[in-house]
């Protein structure tokens, strides 16, 4: 075992620090036009798509600098390094992988550029977890496929320019089959036919929708990988998405905010940090961060030394979704009922945000597979349980 | 950055593993529970020729020179068969030992010990309380500086087979550990059986036992905390082990039994069962590596870094041990099949070298 870092990764972390301290600017002066020049900063450094092959306009970041840059970002609460932040995770990997030299040119600079939002269109009004059943049709005719169906809970939809959409080619009502026969095709949602509708959340948000093909003809040419093959796109392009160390960064800032919010509580008369319960409820917390980041590092060690991964990010999604309810919801109790306050009033002391915080985690929680969903990949996959 | 291990610490695995399986599987643990002492002296020679009771012992003094990240690989796999033996006891007073003792000490004892000759244990605390100095309370009479110990240890680990126990006491506020032989003049142990059988124990008594200065290490409270944070660490790793062989063996009864017409391991009710298992092995198995990793790494981080394992696994483990039964039925209540024991030794894990609770609030302390 070793935790050090090579001279040349040492190197890389300082000049992403160097880079940080230029350019960043607090939190509360970051205007519009400052996260424009952000964003074109970033992108001369190769830093969005870090780890793509530089052929396609990437960064070619070994998987440690990588880690290092994830790491310095969250540590510095840097803003993003792409807005089109669905582009940068996994439909651009994708498209690398899968894509005809023409998508490559069509798509991947602009997803570097942040230049519009990508969105993915994989749940159904009655299609969810078993997402391999889908449904939305898409019909062959000539050089076009003609889509008829719908999408919903589509994150970021009402904003997409684009969307990463699975349809059913053939394997129609076979569900013994049902992983064979769907297809990857990268849409414009301007076309004539798509109507987006926005769903408001339990939050008042309108950040995803309900979406509608009608008669779409939406050309062969935007096909990712082969026909009937688009869940193997899609598996191998979320794959791309396995480092928690961004996260694990974020977890332990939002620890500390809660202490010391529980240091300025008061409990029974005393200050709350005071309480056994309290105490101890916080350690459990920090027990399952640090437990994300050390399996998070005999993971990326796996994964350098080249040797197979099979599910186990499912281990860290479990515990971050875990973490995520019951911070919030142990940060509400705590508060009383000022906890329930929504906006910045006086008798609230941290202005509503574990409020909110509690009934955000859903985007989270559910966005990536529902934690039973998680437990199912487990005990299957790493396992070896029969399957549902 | 390697989180990982070495190609030789691979091959200890492997070493270890074969070891235990050929010559101490199931059938033999059994066999050794049942005995008076607890323990092989067959295997544990063998042992001591292969080089694992020196393991972290000095080359000068006839052991290995390795670190705790190899005993990792060595406890792990005891842990994964409840292999009975003195080993953490020993191991645990040889560290101690490199760490505070003195060339004529070392060279008097750690030879011994990774020789196969000593068994060697702790005896620290004077109650069943959590590890902290506050809970050594013996008091040494101190006579021209030799000392005369009177009282008793109790619940001492491996108490019957033990023919050297380090000590705790103290004079005037200042802690102190003797090298107590049991050949000495007041030297006496009591054992009792507990629940888990591959675990032993007893009270050492000590009547006008005489300490001259050769025998005596005066000790600070820290050193003492490193042996308590040792013990975690060790007590941890087997758990891993340990839990590994539960969730093995509950896995492999799901794949193989059939109720209501199909695997229960097809039901979600088993099968998330399994999955939460996994996750929670899977993290204790992390922050206790990395707290083995700290003890010779980076020792500023070792106290956090071991309450958090230890807390973790404590109750996590425990869990593990009831759901393992809970998921086999019946079956698993009986004495001849095997999950039984693994419950018994979660039992036996979780307060040793102290309890999720303690540990938890260490944390917080650590971390106000």
């Amino acid at each position: 075992m070793d935790f050090e870092y090579t001279k040349e990764e040492e190197a890389f972390r300082s000049e992403v620090k160097a880079f940080l301290a230029e350019n960043l600017v607090p939190k509360s002066e970051q205007n519009a036009e400052f996260l424009a020049d952000w964003l074109k900063k970033v992108r001369q450094k190769r830093w969005v798509g870090f780890s793509w092959p530089e052929e396609v306009g990437g960064g070619d970041g070994t998987i440690m600098q990588q880690v290092i840059l994830k790491e310095e970002m969250a540590k510095a609460k840097a803003p993003p390094l792409g807005t089109d932040w669905m582009g940068i995770a996994w439909v651009g990997p994708g498209i690398i992988q899968y894509g005809t030299e023409a998508q490559k040119n069509e798509f991947i600079p602009d997803i570097l550029n942040s230049k519009h939002y990508w969105c993915t269109g994989y749940s159904e009004p009655n299609i969810g977890s078993d997402l391999a059943a889908l449904q939305c049709k898409a019909v062959r005719d000539g050089d076009q496929y003609v889509v008829n169906g719908s999408k919903i809970w589509t994150t970021l939809a009402p904003f997409a320019s684009y969307i990463f959409l699975l349809v059913r080619t053939s394997n129609f009502g076979d569900s013994d089959a049902k992983h064979d026969g769907i297809t990857a095709l990268l849409v414009d949602l301007k076309l004539p036919g798509i109507e987006v509708k926005p769903i408001e959340n339990m939050i008042g948000g309108k950040n995803f929708a309900q979406i509608f093909f009608d008669d779409v003809k939406i050309p062969v040419a935007n096909r990712l990988g082969d026909e009937g093959k688009g869940w193997t796109v899609t598996i191998s392009s979320l794959a791309n998405e396995r480092s928690s160390i961004g996260e694990v960064t974020a977890m332990y800032e939002k620890l500390e905010r809660l202490k010391n919010m529980v240091r300025e509580t008061s409990k029974n008369g005393a200050s709350a940090i005071k309480d056994q319960r309290v105490r101890r409820t916080l350690a459990t917390f920090e027990a399952k961060i640090e437990s994300m980041k050390l399996n998070g590092l005999r993971y990326l060690t796996k994964q350098i030394k080249g040797e197979p991964l099979s599910s186990e990010t499912s281990v860290n999604k479990l515990l971050r979704a875990n973490l995520e309810v019951s911070m919030s919801d142990f940060a509400v109790e705590l508060l009383g009922t000022a906890g329930l306050q929504l906006k910045g009033q006086e008798a609230n002391v941290d202005r509503g945000h574990w409020a909110r915080d509690s009934l955000r985690w859903p985007d989270v929680v559910i966005g990536g597979g529902t934690p039973n969903i998680q437990k199912n990949i487990i005990s299957e996959r790493i396992l070896g349980l029969p399957k549902d | 950055m390697n989180f990982g291990f070495t190609e030789e610490q691979a091959l200890l695995r492997e070493q270890v593993r074969k070891f235990l399986d050929e010559k101490c599987p199931m059938t033999k643990v059994r066999e050794l529970m049942r005995s008076e002492d607890g323990y092989s002296p067959e295997l544990w020679q063998q042992m001591a020729d292969l080089g694992w009771l020196g393991l972290t012992i000095d080359p000068e003094y006839a052991g290995v020179g390795m670190g705790w990240v190899d005993l990792l690989v060595v406890l792990e796999e005891m842990g994964r068969s409840l292999f009975p033996s003195p080993f953490i006891s020993t191991t645990l007073v040889a560290t101690t030992l490199t760490d505070v003792a003195s060339k004529t000490q070392q060279q008097q004892y750690l030879p011994a010990i990774a020789t196969g000759k000593t068994i060697a244990t702790l005896a620290l605390l004077d109650n069943a309380d959590n590890p902290t100095t506050d809970n050594i309370q013996l008091n040494a009479t101190n006579t021209a500086g030799s000392f005369t110990l009177n009282g008793e240890k109790p619940f001492v680990a491996d108490a019957g087979v033990a023919t050297l126990f380090l000590v705790a006491f103290r004079d005037q506020g200042q802690l102190y550990l003797g090298l107590v032989e049991r050949e000495q003049a007041g030297v006496s142990t009591t054992t009792s059986a507990t629940m888990d059988l591959t675990k032993r124990t007893g009270s050492l008594m000590l009547k006008d036992v005489q300490l001259t200065a050769d025998q005596v290490i005066a000790v600070s409270a820290e050193q003492i905390g490193k042996i308590f944070d040792e013990g975690g660490i060790a007590v941890t790793t087997e758990m891993v082990g340990a839990a590994e062989s539960v969730l093995e063996m509950t896995t492999n009864y799901a794949n193989e039994r059939i109720q209501f017409g199909q695997l229960i391991g097809k039901y979600q009710g088993v099968k998330h069962n399994l999955a939460e298992m996994y996750v929670d092995i899977e993290s204790f198995k992390s922050l206790v590596y990395y707290a083995a990793w700290t003890v010779d790494e980076s020792p500023a981080e070792r106290p956090r870094s071991v309450s958090l394992a230890k807390a973790y696994a404590s109750d996590a483990f425990a869990k593990i041990g009831t759901d393992g039964i809970q998921l086999h039925g019946a079956i698993a209540f009986t004495e001849e099949y095997d999950m039984q024991l693994y419950m018994k030794r979660s039992k036996w894990a979780r307060p040793t070298f102290g309890d999720a609770d303690y540990h938890y609030e260490r944390v917080a302390a650590l971390t106000d």
